[in-house]
This record gives structure tokens, sequence and C-alpha cells, in this order.
């Protein structure tokens, strides 16, 4: 907590952003999609960590709020023709909201419990949006192509998309660090550790856990706006996927819950596994069993995860990765 | 007073865990509690420290009702404890178990400004060498200190001890109970609940006496082993009663 320079956090930027900066200097369109998807799965699984590694909180519907947050966004944006900033901000504050609420309602269960909850309500908001007119209903909602003019035209709403999106992964692993360096995410870990204890000792743990709900409900919220603006549409389907959620459990724990550097590592190494598997002949149908066995195989011998391990083998390396 | 204790009774289903407990506390003193096993001393433990309320009475801290309060309440208001079955926050540093006590207790201090108290309240209960080492990898005795330094790192008024001369050796309960007349000396009132008679008895300026959930006795430690209630329900040898008073 005496240094100054953080050299735990440059190590990430200087990642994410060397990566990013790839497809720009290479032109490369396809390139860009890729790396696009890469940044995609940093962001969610960095917002992810804040409740599942700081606070301790196994959610198997976070992608729930990315779905939720890219509707109030693709609704503002499409109907009431919002600029992609202000229906960005809209669709974080929708998503936020909506774990605010739902924190008050379900943040009290415990272990077991809270992870069956929120599998629920991913299920129940993708039947409520099916059910939804003002949504599109179970056929979605498409965005009139005209609206790309406004930036610049197509192509070049692809790259100022892939630019902001690349800014809002900067921000969630930022504030990914903060927290954790912050009097706020040792009331967390120390919730995450053993609430009734932290609870002794003055830690306010109902409201600690609701505002990590929310902080990590509300990037996926952005994300979601930029991902579906980027798509040109919306549908239940797309916006829903529980076996996301589970490929951003997978993600954190690969690279190591409660760390910051983790869920960054672990996102891009899933990503690359499962872009490989879907493209071999041999994987393709079965990709997600393999997310299962890794799950597994992470759980029962490293469950601190590639960054955990690290830290605990080699001490020296401690302040670098974080 | 520090801390009143009203009337206070607690059901456990059918079970009466405490029945009409009374007593005031005024501040600077060590108040030992004592009682055989399940005679709900733990219990009065979390009804003071507002983990459970009372089903009758109330608690008084400073003044301050705590029943139907949140829990944290009391940590704010300068109450601080101990487990009697440590509770480490196992994948966090001692410093970090520390920083917790000291961030969200009475002051409630900021991570920097709690750096030096931190650190002194580590070096007061002599955990100094384990300082950067995960709390899980702490044996029994150093985990016992690490929830003293916890709690004092909170900076309390009121502390209540569960236990804390439990699996210790000779030598270190010593230490321990040097460590707890140190603590008084600040000024802190200190209860605590203790199996180790000869300890409790030499540490205490008043002892309280449970048995199944009644109060039994309440007195200066030669009182309360010389109170023919006291040997009978809870003591029953004339032997122990002697051990209690020797030294």
């Amino acid at each position: 907590m005496k240094r100054t320079w953080y050299p735990g956090l440059w190590l990430i930027l200087a990642i994410v952003i060397g990566m990013a900066i790839i497809p720009a200097i290479t032109g490369s369109a396809s390139l860009r999609e890729t790396i696009f998807t890469l940044l995609l799965a940093v962001g969610l699984a960095s917002s992810l960590n804040i409740l599942l590694g700081y606070t301790g909180y196994v959610s198997f519907g976070h992608i729930v709020f990315f779905g939720f947050g890219g509707y109030v966004g693709f609704y503002l944006l499409s109907v009431q023709g919002w600029h992609l900033a202000l229906a960005v901000a809209g669709g974080g504050l929708a998503s936020g909201a909506l774990a605010f609420l739902l924190g008050k309602a379900i943040l009290k269960l415990r272990g077991a419990y809270f992870a069956l909850a929120t599998l629920g309500i991913n299920e129940a908001m993708r039947s409520l949006i099916i059910n939804l007119d003002t949504f599109g209903g179970p056929l979605g909602m498409n965005l009139n192509f005209q609206i790309y003019r406004d930036y610049g035209g197509a192509a070049q709403a692809l790259w100022t998309t892939y630019w902001a999106i690349l800014g809002l992964v900067v921000a969630v692993v930022v504030i990914s660090y903060l927290v954790k360096r912050s009097k706020f995410g040792l009331g967390l870990m120390a919730v995450r550790e053993d609430q009734d204890a932290a609870e002794v000792m003055g830690v306010a743990s109902a409201n600690a856990k609701t505002w990590a709900f929310v902080l990590s409900a509300a990037f996926p919220g952005m994300l979601g706006v930029l991902f579906f603006f980027k798509n040109g549409n919306i549908e239940p389907v797309d916006a829903f996927p529980l076996v996301k959620s589970i490929e951003m459990i997978v993600m954190v724990m690969l690279g190591g819950q409660g760390t910051v550097l983790g869920p960054v590592l672990g996102a891009l190494g899933y990503e690359r596994l499962r872009g490989f598997l879907l493209t071999s002949e041999i994987f393709k149908d079965v990709h997600l069993a393999v997310a299962g066995v890794l799950l597994l195989v992470i759980v029962l011998f490293i469950p601190s995860g590639a960054v955990g391990w690290i830290r605990s083998r080699f001490h020296s390396l401690r302040g670098v990765v974080e | 007073m520090i801390l009143q204790v009203k009337g206070v009774s607690k059901f456990f289903g059918g079970l009466r865990a405490l029945n009409e407990v009374d007593f005031d506390l005024p501040e600077g003193m060590i108040l030992g509690l004592i009682g055989p096993n399940g005679a709900g001393k733990t219990t009065l433990f979390n009804v003071i420290g507002n983990v459970f309320s009372p089903d009758q009475g109330s608690i008084l801290f400073q003044g301050e009702d705590l029943v139907g309060r949140p829990t944290y309440m009391a940590s704010r208001l300068g109450m601080a404890r101990t487990h009697q079955v440590v509770r480490p926050l196992n994948d966090l540093s001692v410093r970090e178990n520390v920083m917790v006590g000291a961030c969200f207790g009475k002051v409630g201090f900021g991570l920097r400004g709690a750096a030096s108290l931190v650190d002194e309240t580590i070096d007061f209960v002599g955990l100094s060498e384990s300082r950067e080492n995960l709390a899980a990898s702490l044996n029994v005795s150093q985990k016992k200190r690490l929830e003293l330094a916890r709690a004092l790192a909170s900076q309390p008024d009121l502390l209540l001890l569960d236990e804390v001369l439990a699996g210790l050796n000779q030598a270190e309960i010593a230490t321990m109970l040097d460590k707890i007349r140190e603590v008084r000396e600040r000024g802190v009132t200190i209860v605590m609940i203790e199996h180790v008679m000869q300890a409790v008895m030499g540490v205490s300026d008043r002892i309280v006496v449970l048995d199944y959930g009644e109060m039994i006795g309440d007195g200066t430690p030669a009182e309360v082993s010389k109170d023919p209630k006291v040997i009978e329900a809870y003591l029953g040898d004339p032997d122990l009663a002697e051990e209690m008073l020797g030294d």
C-alpha cells in the first residue's frame, strides 16, 4: 500500500491496450473482430470478479445484466434516438439499478442458494422480455442502418465501437484494481472470508454486498449496449445465453478469482481455447464439455487459478502480479 | 456505567439459554464471566455484542440501546470481541485482518490512516514476524492473538474476550494475561469468559457466575468462590474452590 506507481496495474493495462492497438496498426477488420470478442470477454470476466472474486458470491446468471442493459440501451438508441454514449450510460444505469433491487432481495441468501436464485433470474428476465412488446417480444429489435451515418458510416461506426469497448474495458480493469486496494474492497474480502465475523468487526455487509453487486452489474450492461449496437439487432436468445454466464465463471476461475490480472488472463486464455475448439473438427460440437472439464480441473487442483498459483509460488512477484 | 444488561432472557426453541440476567458494569473494570459448559456465557456475549437480539430485556452500551440495530453497529459504537472458536479471515494476511478491525471499528480509519495503528497492534500481540503471512497459516496460539489484535485495532471502549486462554500453554497464558492487564491500563473495560479458573480469578475485579442461563453469583473473586450456591451448583467440589483461591 506504500507503493505509488502501481506496477500491477500497468502490467494489465499494457496487456489490454497493447493487444487492442494491433488491429489499428495493421488495419485488419477480421483481427479487429477477434480482439473485440476478446475485449468483451475481459470486460465481462473482470466485472464478474468484483462479485465472485472479491465478495465470494457465485452468480450463475450474470449475463442477465449484459442482456438487460443491452436491451435498454438498444431501445434508447433505436426507438428514442439517443446518442450511443448516452445509451451506453443508460444501459449501465439500468443494469446497476436492476442489480440494486435484486441485491436487496437475494444477497441475504448464501452459497448455493444465491447461485440458484441468479440462475432463475436470468430465465425469468428472458421470459419477461419475450412477452414485452415494447422490446420487440420474441423477435427482438433491429437498428435502422441509417443510424450508423451519425457515427461516420457503418465502417467508421465499427471502429468507434471498438475504441469505446477498449475504453470501457480499461475502466473496468482500473476500477477493479482500485476496489481491491480500497477500504470498500477490504470490507468485501472480509465478507467473503467470514460474513458473520466481518459484521462483528463493523463491516456493514448487506450494504457492501449490494454495492459490489451493482458495480459488477453496471459494466456488463454498458458492454451489452456496445455489443448489440455493433450487431445491429437484439433478440432474447442472444441477450440471455445462460452458457455465457458459466463461461464467465470459468474465465474468472481459470485466471484466478479475487486477483485483478487473473480474470484478464483467464478471459484471454479461455476465448483463445474456445476459438480453437470451435474450429477444430473433433471438438467443435463439444466445446462446452471442455469448458466443464476445465472448471472441474481448476476447482480440484488449482482453486486459486493461474495468477493465484503464481502468487503463492513466487512471493517476489506479488507486487507485480495482482 | 459502560454496559447495562437489563433483565435479559434468550430462548432457543424451548431451551431457556438466558433467564433474566441483570448486571451493570462500570468503566475500567475486568469482569470475569464463568459457569459450566452450556451455562449461556457465549450466548450472553452474542446478545451483548448484538449478534442476537434478546427475547426480553435490553442491553445499554454507553447509554444506547442496541436491541434491533444491525450487528455492525456494536463495533462502530466502540465494542469489540474475540471468538471462542477463532474466526480468522483465512485468505487475507495478518496485516489485512487487523486492518479490517481498524478500518471498520470505532474510529473507522482509512487504509492509510490505519497503517501505523495496525503495525503497533501487531507488534503488541507479538505477531510481527507473521505480518505478511496468510491468517490460515498461523497456529492456534497465533490465531488467538490475531483475534485479540483485530479487536484491539478497532480501539474499543469495551472488549469482550471469549476464552482467549483456551488451548494456550502456561507461558502463553502468562503472556496473554499481561497483555490483558495492559489493555485495561489503557482504559478499556473488559468482559472475559474463561475456564482457566486460576487465571480468571487472578485477573478479574469482579466475577459473574452463570448456570443454566441463571445468574447465580456476582461479586469479587473471593466472595464468589466462597458463595455456597456457586460451590454447590458450579464447582461441586471444595478442592476446586481452594484451587480457585490459590496463589
